[in-house]
This record gives structure tokens, C-alpha cells and sequence, in this order.
């Protein structure tokens, strides 16, 4: 199935800026600063770090809703045109699919379930007709919801729903790596297990391979072997997943896993007073 | 199978929502328009009068019998020139509507898909057209070209693209921001079919509303484009042109003509404005 045998994607150099502000105010921000890594196939690669550390940016640049202003992009043994047009995007989008973080935005709330599925298969496999109705039903079973649920817009369906659908969508394609950018971070604890349990299984079963962008490192854990700890768009730790979460070397990995509420973890205000006594 | 509740899909309402969002009044003037436009449509079988022919022994008439609202200066039928002039002042409305709104909603696809230079490009001529008052525009088409209810409709049509496009613009770029169009595009469709079969649909609403309000500020401006003999001609019967006919008849004790005409601008103008409202106040950045 591989052509590789190796990795299924692989960057190097990655670079982008972007201009925020206008007039005298106008600077740049540097959202991916010379990025390099690869990720093997059927593996999970997790890229954790804070808000605007770069991480989308990186998972925009790969499907190519975003062009890096350097840096090249080996995927699936291709490499991928910086300016891509049409033809080359929509035979990426056959190797490398995306699941958005807004459950609620990333389907059309006026097109059926049935509609955004059929969608990609006629624009990758040419699916139409029975055949389309019956990959719906099946892509459905796969990620847990029922042939009923074909016919539902996606305002009826609850958020984890909505994100299975989405999965549904991106599986559609039959793609080899699926890039999940916060996929579970607006999803319930409970759904959001359930989400990941799934996306396991998927993986397992069609042995794709997982680009797993997250800022909570305990969904980390759970997903992924390795993973990238990403600052000011930079990568300043990588490893597998058990050593850089217990013996993190960057103090920024440190920080990170530090400031991530435990169970029983206790509000502290600013001067460093307990807030519950405070209160009190 | 999942623990996660699997709820059954709930069934659709549409027109029930519709009502609900218009309310009493909302839902009185959409019969106010709807009876207008009905009679419109029907005038032949309501009144049997030549709108534009009448006879100087007949003319101001009180209303009878044979005339239900009695005779204009010319001594022709009220009520027949009520009826079709509300076909006159209705299509030419329609028109400009429809051609600002096909524009606007042009515009703001485009603008909102291609973004950066583009967008900004089509905003700074947005901003020139926004420069001239709507009748002025008219006008100065009337102007180049001909008087007539055509070139001014087109006229119309073009100054009303900015009100429309301005806020469809917004409406467009806030749907192009959400992962579901970005999940199209990098499918590799093209940017037309995005837009087209993405976009288009859930800005509709707001489509539909500046249509319902555009509406009634087209038929005042083309009544009053007729009214100052740059529109509507006669013998052609229209309400603006009927004001302004009947402003001698004014000054003579016969108010009839100007003040039916102006009633019945007022009445249509104000149902539309009220729908218009209704759609968008609830409308407003809410999903569907």
C-alpha cells in the first residue's frame, strides 16, 4: 500500500508569516519558524502546545488551505506545489483529509448529512446514485451513528455527532493521513472519549496515519506515540510521548504540563492566595 | 454501538417558523401585499374602465355607481388607474430589486471568496457609488439616456447595489470563515461551486431581507421619479405619476386622485418596510 515504506509526510523548513495591524502598526508574526518533521506511516503524531504556537498554522499549510512562505512538503512520497492549483488540490485532498475544531461550523447547516458525504465521494471517487447511498450508510456505521441519520441536518444532531459526521466526511475520500486539528476540544469529557476511542479504532482499521494537533496533553496520552511541542513557531521538544510527558527536558514543556489543571487542582489568584479562601 | 444518545431527526418545520418570525403584524402586511398584488393581477376582471381613455363630460367625478372612486381631471377611472398603476409601480419595483439584489449578492460572493485585493478593490467602488444620492444617480441617467421607467429602473438598480452588497458582504465573509467552506475547498473544488452551493444558501435570509426592505424604498423613489416626470409617462397609469397628475386638481377641491395614489404608496411601502423588518430583526445573524 505504501509507496514510501517510511514517511508519509515530510517537511522540512517550513516558514510563514503573517501581517497583523495596518499602517505603523504593521508587523509580522512568525507562525511557523523553520519547521521540520516527518511523520511515519500509520503513526500518531501529536503537535501540542498554547494558543498561537503555530500548530494550525502548520495543519493549514499541509492540506493546503494556507501557503508557507518557505519550505518544502513531502507527502506521500510527493511533494507538494506551494501555490497548488485546483487539479493538484483536489488530488491532495485523496492522500490528507481535516477534521475542524467547530464541530457546529464545519458542516453546512442548510445540506443533510447525506449531502456532505456525497459531496466528496462524487468530487474524489466519481460515487453517485446507489453506490453513493450505500457508502453512506457504511461511512456512517463506521464512525457510530445509524442510516437515519443520513437524512439529518446537522442543527439536530448533538456536538459529538456532529463531529463524527465530520470524520465521516473526511473518511469519505479514503484518505491515508488524517490531520484532526482540536478535533475533541469543544466536545464534553465523556463524548470526547468516546470521540478518541473511535478515532483509534478507525486508525487501527484502515491504518491511517494521524497528524493529532491539541493543546491538552492529557488527550495526548490516550492518541498518539510521539509527539512535537511547538512555541512561537518553533519546535522546541520532540520524542515519544512517554518521555516528553514524564521527563519533559524544554522548561517550556515543563511549563505546559505544570499548568494544566489536574484533578484537584485549586484556583490561585494572582498574588498567590487561595482563591476558595478568599472567598471564604 | 456508542452510549452517546443517538436522538432521532427531529422533524423540519419551515412555514410554521415563518409565521412565527413574522408575528400578527408581519403576518398582516404579507395579506396587504398579497391582496395588492392580487388585484394588480386581476384588473381586468375588477374594473371594465381603459385606465389610460376617459371623457372630458365625465371628468371629477364623485364616486358612484359607475365609477367606485369617481373620475380624475381627464375625467378617467380612479379605481381602474389605482388597479393598473399598481402593476406599473409593482413590476418596476420587482425589477429593481431583483436586478440590485442578483448584483449585490454577485459582489459580495465574489469580495468575500477571493478576500485581500479584491475584496478591497470592490469595497473602494462600492464606496464611489455610495457617494451619489439614488435619485441623483437616476437622474443623471435619465440624463444621458432617455426618460422612461427602463433607464431609470436600471439606474435604480445600480444605486441600490451598494445598501445590499455592503451588508451581504459581511455576511458572506463570516460564512467563508467557517470550517465547512474551508472543508469544500480543500476538496479542491472550485471556487464558484463553493460559493454557489455553500455560501449562497446561508446568506439567503439576508438576501430575502434586504430584497423585502429594498422594496418599499424602491417604489418611493420611483414614485417620486414619476412624480417629477422623469419616470412612469403618461398616459401610462402609476401611482407616483397619479400624485403629481392630481396636484392641480388639489388646489381645485378634488384631492381624490393624489390622495388614493398616496394612501396607497404609503400602505404598500410600509407593509414591505414591516415584513422586511420582521425578517431581518430575528434574521440577523441567527442560523436559520
Amino acid at each position: 500500500m505504501s509507496t514510501t515504506g517510511g514517511n508519509v509526510i515530510e517537511i522540512s523548513g517550513l516558514r510563514k508569516e503573517f501581517a497583523v495591524g495596518r499602517g505603523r502598526r504593521r508587523r509580522t508574526v512568525r507562525a511557523l519558524d523553520d519547521v521540520s518533521l516527518s511523520v511515519a506511516d500509520g503513526s500518531c503524531l501529536a503537535v501540542v502546545g498554547e494558543s498561537g504556537s503555530g500548530k494550525t498554522t502548520l495543519a493549514r499549510v499541509l492540506v493546503g488551505l494556507e501557503r508557507a512562505d518557505a519550505g518544502d512538503v513531502v507527502l506521500a512520497g510527493r511533494p507538494v506545489a506551494q501555490r497548488p492549483r485546483r487539479a493538484e488540490r483536489r488530488s491532495r485532498a485523496r492522500d490528507i483529509q481535516m477534521v475542524f475544531q467547530d464541530p457546529n461550523g464545519s458542516l453546512n447547516r442548510r445540506r443533510t448529512v447525506e449531502a456532505a458525504i456525497r459531496e466528496v465521494l462524487a468530487a474524489h471517487h466519481r460515487v453517485t446514485g446507489a453506490d453513493a447511498r450505500r457508502r453512506v450508510d457504511e461511512l456512517l456505521d463506521q464512525v457510530g451513528l445509524r442510516p437515519a441519520h443520513a437524512r439529518a441536518l446537522p442543527g439536530e444532531l448533538s456536538g459529538g455527532q456532529q463531529q463524527r459526521v465530520a470524520i465521516a466526511r473526511a473518511l469519505a475520500a479514503e484518505p491515508r493521513v488524517l490531520v484532526l486539528d482540536e478535533a475533541v476540544a469543544a466536545l464534553d469529557v465523556s463524548v470526547q472519549a468516546q470521540v478518541l476511542n473511535l478515532l483509534a479504532e478507525i486508525r487501527r482499521a484502515r491504518r491511517l496515519t494521524y497528524l493529532f494537533i491539541t493543546h491538552d496533553l492529557s488527550v495526548v496520552r490516550q492518541v498518539s506515540e510521539e509527539v512535537v511541542v511547538m512555541r512561537q513557531g518553533r519546535i522546541v521538544e520532540r520524542g515519544s510521548t512517554s518521555e516528553v510527558l514524564d521527563h519533559p527536558r524544554h522548561p517550556y514543556t515543563v511549563l505546559l504540563r505544570d499548568s494544566a489543571p489536574r484533578p484537584g487542582w485549586r484556583p490561585r489568584l494572582s498574588n498567590g492566595s487561595d482563591l476558595a479562601e478568599v472567598e471564604t | 454501538m456508542s452510549a452517546e444518545t443517538l436522538a432521532r431527526p427531529a422533524a423540519r418545520r419551515r412555514g410554521g417558523d415563518l409565521a412565527e418570525r413574522l408575528g400578527p403584524l408581519g403576518i398582516a402586511a404579507a395579506v396587504v401585499i398579497a391582496l395588492i398584488t392580487l388585484a394588480a393581477l386581476c384588473a381586468p376582471l375588477i374594473t371594465s374602465h381603459d385606465p389610460a381613455v376617459g371623457s372630458v363630460i365625465e371628468r371629477y367625478q364623485s364616486p358612484g355607481a359607475e365609477h367606485l372612486l369617481g373620475t380624475d381631471q381627464s375625467g378617467r377611472d380612479l379605481l381602474a388607474r389605482l388597479l393598473y398603476g399598481a402593476r406599473t409601480s409593482l413590476l418596476g419595483a420587482a425589477v429593481v430589486v431583483l436586478l440590485a439584489g442578483g448584483g449585490a449578492t454577485l459582489l459580495a460572493l465574489v469580495a468575500a471568496w477571493f478576500g485581500r485585493h479584491v475584496d478591497a478593490f470592490l469595497g473602494r467602488v462600492l464606496d464611489l457609488l455610495f457617494a451619489f444620492p439614488n435619485l441623483l444617480l437616476a437622474i443623471l441617467a435619465v440624463a444621458v439616456f432617455r426618460t422612461g421607467l427602463a433607464q431609470v429602473t436600471i439606474a435604480l438598480a445600480i444605486a441600490y447595489v451598494p445598501y445590499s452588497a455592503r451588508v451581504l458582504r459581511s455576511v458572506a465573509l463570516r460564512e467563508r470563515r467557517l470550517a465547512y467552506v474551508q472543508a469544500a475547498e480543500l476538496q479542491g473544488l472550485s471556487g464558484a461551486v463553493v460559493s454557489l452551493r455553500h455560501i449562497l444558501p446561508n446568506i439567503a435570509p439576508q438576501i430575502l431581507t434586504g430584497a423585502a426592505i429594498n422594496f418599499g424604498y424602491a417604489m418611493i423613489d420611483l414614485a417620486a421619479l414619476s412624480f417629477l416626470g422623469l419616470g412612469v409617462q403618461p398616459p401610462t397609469a402609476d401611482w407616483g405619476l397619479m400624485v403629481s397628475q392630481g396636484k392641480d386638481s388639489l388646489l381645485q377641491g378634488h384631492p381624490q386622485q393624489s390622495m388614493y395614489a398616496g394612501v396607497c404608496i404609503v400602505v404598500a411601502v410600509a407593509a414591505f418596510s414591516v415584513i422586511g423588518e420582521r425578517l431581518g430583526g430575528r434574521k440577523a445573524g441567527g442560523r436559520a
